[in-house]
């Protein structure tokens, strides 16, 4: 047989292949259409749309205060950081001055959303490529995190504990003692998730030099977050836009120049020890006062138009609300972290492997209903 | 030879990891978070503020403290209050006055966000701590809160 029938018997052809909407590497239900050479990646088009609940036409049908509690359900993974976005908003377009109390323990809170939300990304991180025992340590310390929720704010996931004007309610008696608890706990815990995953060779070899993004196309998809942070672009809303008491605390942005998948991995591992640091600074000292601005039954924002960014733990999520001076907002626009993280997927998976897109998807940390509102 | 060391250093970091999981083996039960949830429902505590369902408390003289202002109605987001009222005659004054006929809650629809109970002026509802709430059918969880013949405690006003 000379090598001319070979090539036309055994010619390669491109053919699509579903990844999701169950896959399990998806996170939620993503499907994304690969379309592969072998098992090389040409293309990859995610396709959106199985969890679209119209989130943003729900909030201009409700009142300012009922909005918060929708936005526990886009990234439920931050949702306390997504509440404090709406209610900022609020805030900022009636002009009203929260009280110091309140602006710390919303800081608090949010970090704590961040580690356990990092602490989730760990362990899943980890089962994606391969290592199951990541994900039982990563739930283990998360748990801590969720009753400190849970005794404060009545519930572990879709807490809903910022209203417009401050907070539902005040903090548990138990609330300084059970995080200074969990930081003690979780300092020794984070050299484990170094030993376990960071420093494995076999898991070095599978995120080194993966999925590379350079800082211009990160600045020109509008990856945020640690995504962007991993390629070089300093992009913390925390550090250059600080909201609530961030400007009182002293941080370092955790910043890589690698921009491939391990360069992610690290930076919310370093984003862990950061957000740690900050709920220390904050913690022994939260100042006495009022939990709660009394607000209007019916609130009712002036006309215009609004906008406040904060940082979740998955990236900037912007909050625009068009105002024409109703009790419910004319238009809202949630800028969500998720949408452009994914947007750049075709871009770093493109030549790589499947498996390696697994990892790469991995470190996106993407949640669905954020991408999907 | 990179080949070897390679397998090497992925066999040193693979015991590295090991260790820490040695060490959790060996003590496994300490600081466990694992709750053996069906099997300690006598010894199991929630937290005070935690919301499993809306409840109406009454006193042993089967009395509320809903007045019938409809706040918790209007808070809500998604309909799942829903008060039916009448006029009734107040003993007192002789009045005519709000009165509720029944509470209804769906549970079914509750997404457990508190608007309700942050906006009650008289503390009429409140979490209860109850979360076992699979049922058969979807029409069991429609509830009626206030319970039968039950009256407004004296001097309760919005």
């Amino acid at each position: 047989m000379d090598t001319t029938t070979i090539e036309t018997n055994f010619r390669s052809e491109e053919y699509f292949i579903n990844m999701g909407p169950q896959h399990p590497a998806t996170h939620g239900v993503l499907r994304l259409l690969l379309t592969i050479d072998g098992e090389i990646i040409k293309k990859v088009e995610p396709d959106l749309g199985y969890i679209h609940r119209s989130i943003e036409k729900m909030c201009e049908r409700d009142t300012y205060q009922q909005i918060v509690h929708l936005t526990d359900r886009m990234d439920y993974l931050s949702s306390n950081i997504n509440n404090e976005a709406v209610c900022l908003t609020v805030e900022n377009a009636l002009e009203l001055e929260v009280p110091d109390r309140v602006k710390v323990i919303r800081t608090i809170i949010g970090e704590l959303t961040r580690i356990s939300s990092h602490c989730l990304w760990w362990g899943v991180m980890g089962m994606d490529v391969g290592a199951l025992t990541t994900y039982f340590y990563g739930f283990r310390d998360r748990e801590l995190i969720n009753d400190i929720f849970e005794e404060t704010c009545g519930a572990r996931l879709t807490m809903n504990y910022n209203v417009p004007g401050g907070l539902m309610f005040d903090i548990h008696p138990n609330f300084v003692k059970r995080t200074k608890d969990f930081i003690a706990h979780f300092k020794t815990k984070l050299p484990e998730y170094d030993k376990l995953l960071t420093h494995n060779v076999i898991f070095q070899k599978r995120t080194k030099g993966i999925g590379i993004l350079t800082k211009e196309d990160a600045i020109s998809f509008g990856a945020s977050g640690p995504v962007g942070r991993a390629s070089g672009y300093s992009c913390d809303v925390r550090k250059h836009h600080p909201y609530s008491a961030l400007d009182k605390v002293k941080f370092q942005e955790a910043l890589k120049t690698e921009g491939d998948t391990y360069a992610r991995y690290l930076v919310r591992i370093q984003e862990m020890w950061e957000s740690l640091s900050i709920i220390e600074q904050l913690i022994d000292n939260i100042p006495e006062g009022e939990y709660r601005v009394a607000t209007n039954a019916v609130i009712k924002l002036p006309k215009g138009e609004f906008y406040q960014r904060v940082e979740t733990a998955r990236g900037e999520l912007g909050v625009y609300i068009i105002s024409d001076g109703v009790k419910s907002p004319y238009r809202l626009k949630f800028r969500s972290p998720g949408f452009s993280n994914l947007s750049l997927l075709n871009h770093i998976a493109v030549g790589g492997k499947i498996g390696d897109l697994v990892a790469t998807m991995a470190t996106l940390d993407l949640v669905i209903p954020d991408i999907d509102r | 030879m990179s080949y070897f060391s390679d397998i090497y250093k992925g066999i040193k970091t693979l015991l590295t990891g090991m260790s820490v999981t040695g060490k959790y083996f060996l003590t496994s039960r300490k600081g466990a978070i694992t709750q053996q949830y069906p099997d300690n429902r006598a010894t199991l505590k929630m937290f005070d503020r935690f919301r499993g369902e809306v409840i109406m408390p009454h006193d042993e003289e089967n009395r509320h403290r809903c007045t019938g202002c409809q706040k918790c109605e209007i808070a809500c987001p998604n309909g799942t209050i829903e008060i039916i009222w009448d006029r009734g005659i107040d003993e007192e004054t002789g009045k005519k006055k709000k009165k509720i006929d029944k509470f209804v809650y769906h549970l079914s629809m509750c997404t457990m966000c508190g608007l309700c109970i942050d906006v009650c002026p008289t503390d009429a509802i409140e979490w209860g701590q109850n979360f076992e709430n699979s049922v058969y059918d979807r029409t069991a969880l429609t509830r009626v809160l206030n319970k039968p013949g039950s009256k407004l405690m004296p001097g309760v006003e919005d």
